[in-house]
Formats: C-alpha cells, structure tokens, sequence
C-alpha cells in the first residue's frame, strides 16, 4: 500500500467513523467532537493532495480552514448552551420537540 | 523506512483514537480521546512535511478548539440520561450506512490504485514560502478571516444575550 493510499484510506475511516457518531450517539456534545472528527478527516486528505502537488495554496486554503472551524465551534457552544438550559439536559430526546 | 514506519504508527493511532471516540461513554472521555487523534494527525503531517500544518494543527485545534470543548464539558458536568444509554434508536441503521459508505469508500480508492502517483516533495511548504505566500498573495483572504473571527465572537455573545434577557 503506498503513502498516498494509506493517507486517503485514513482520511475516509476517520471521516466514516465521524459521521458513524454523529449518527448513533446521544450526547450533544459527544456529537459536536464527531463533527469535529469528520472535519480532520476531510482536512487530511486536502493536505495530502495538496503536498503532493506541491502548491503553497493548499496551506494557506488549510490555515483558513482551521481559523473557519474555530468559528465554527465559538457559535455551535453558546448554541448547545442555550439548548441545555432550556431542556436541563444534553440528551437528544429532550430535544425531540424542536420540529420546524 | 523510519518515515514510513512513523507514518503507520501515527495512522494506527489516529484510527484509535476514532474508534474510542465511538464506545467510550462520558464526554470528557470521548474529547480526550478526539484531542489524540489530532495530535496523531500533527504527527502525520510532520512526518508528510508539512510542518506549517502540523504546529497549527496542534495550535489551532488541540490549543484552541479542544480547549474550548473541555472547559464547556467541565461548565455542563451534569448526570443525565444520554451518560446511562450511549446510543440512539438509529444504532443499527447507522451501522448499516457506515458499512455502506466504508465499502463504496474502499472500492473507490483499491479501484485507482493503480494510477495513484506517489507522494510529492514539500520543498514549498517551509514556514519562510508559506509566510510569505499567505502575506503577498492571500492578505485579503486573512483580513476577511479576521472579519469572520470578530463576527463570530459577537454572534456567540448575541446568543447568550437573548437568552439572559429572555429569563427577565
């Protein structure tokens, strides 16, 4: 198995085992990290393809992509904490009445 | 051949770390166990090359990001019910969609491994070209980032707003 296999085999199981979680867990938080791990996943396999077209691009589209995803996680907790004061609880069935 | 060896060692644990992710049952676990697979997944990058990537990543991700995750699951320390039963109702449909994804996944990449061209050099990913790449060339995209950043912040303190005027 060459490097670049190797690499893109991981980025899928990560990306596999990321949604895996989103998908059975119950714990909002516990899905949030899922989220998470989907997004490294994805990002692995930018990496590799850019390092081996050698673009410096690719790092910068990266760095970007890092700073997007601290944003992204700056407004998904005050979300989660406004749901847990509302419900007192983290568990997604408290949740089952937000329809619409 | 000690490259490679790193490489399979830090893909190995990385994939752990993920799978941990899935069985263990408290939340401060599971982000414990998602902070080793993004330090795996520095060690990867460092051993790729790119090490621009791999000291953000560490930075930005385990520094930050986790960080952040950590102090929120320490403020919500509370017993409920999602700690007694791990998983939902779709447990095994979600199985059954994983297995689907992995093997259409896995088709996909044993399929173009023939063409597959090596991995190439990272000559251009020394801190020196990437700073002076991303301060030439991509300043706007930094200062609209920066835009992005502040507007996160005053959405995350709007949102607690509302709810603190809302209870009186």
């Amino acid at each position: 198995m060459d490097k670049m296999q190797l690499l893109l085999t991981l980025s899928a199981a990560l990306f596999a085992a990321g949604l895996l979680g989103v998908i059975v867990r119950r714990n909002v938080l516990v899905m949030l990290m899922c989220m998470e791990l989907m997004l490294n996943g994805v990002n692995l396999s930018l990496v590799s393809f850019a390092q081996q077209n050698g673009a410096v691009a690719g790092a910068v589209l990266v760095f970007l992509i890092f700073v997007v995803a601290a944003a992204e996680i700056a407004i998904a907790i005050p979300i989660v904490l406004l749901l847990v004061r509302a419900k007192r609880s983290l568990d997604l069935e408290a949740y089952a009445d937000l329809k619409g | 051949m000690i490259e490679s060896a790193l490489l399979y060692l830090f893909a190995a644990s990385a994939l752990a770390g993920a799978v941990l992710m899935l069985v263990v049952r408290h939340p401060m676990r599971v982000a414990l166990a998602l902070i080793a697979t993004m330090l795996s997944l520095a060690g990867v990058y460092a051993v790729l090359g790119v090490h621009v990537i791999a000291v953000f990543q560490v930075l930005i991700y385990v520094g930050a990001v986790m960080v952040f995750m950590v102090y929120v699951i320490m403020l919500l320390e509370m017993r409920d019910r999602s700690l007694a039963r791990r998983y939902s109702a779709l447990l095994v449909p979600g199985i059954a969609g994983f297995a689907l994804l992995v093997g259409t996944l896995g088709l996909g990449l044993w399929r173009d491994a023939a063409d597959a061209p090596g991995a190439g050099d990272s000559a251009a990913y020394g801190v020196q070209s990437f700073s002076i790449a991303f301060l030439n060339d991509y300043w706007l995209h930094f200062e609209l980032v920066s835009v992005l950043l502040v507007a996160a912040v005053v959405a995350a303190i709007a949102v607690l707003k509302v709810e603190s005027a809302s209870r009186g």
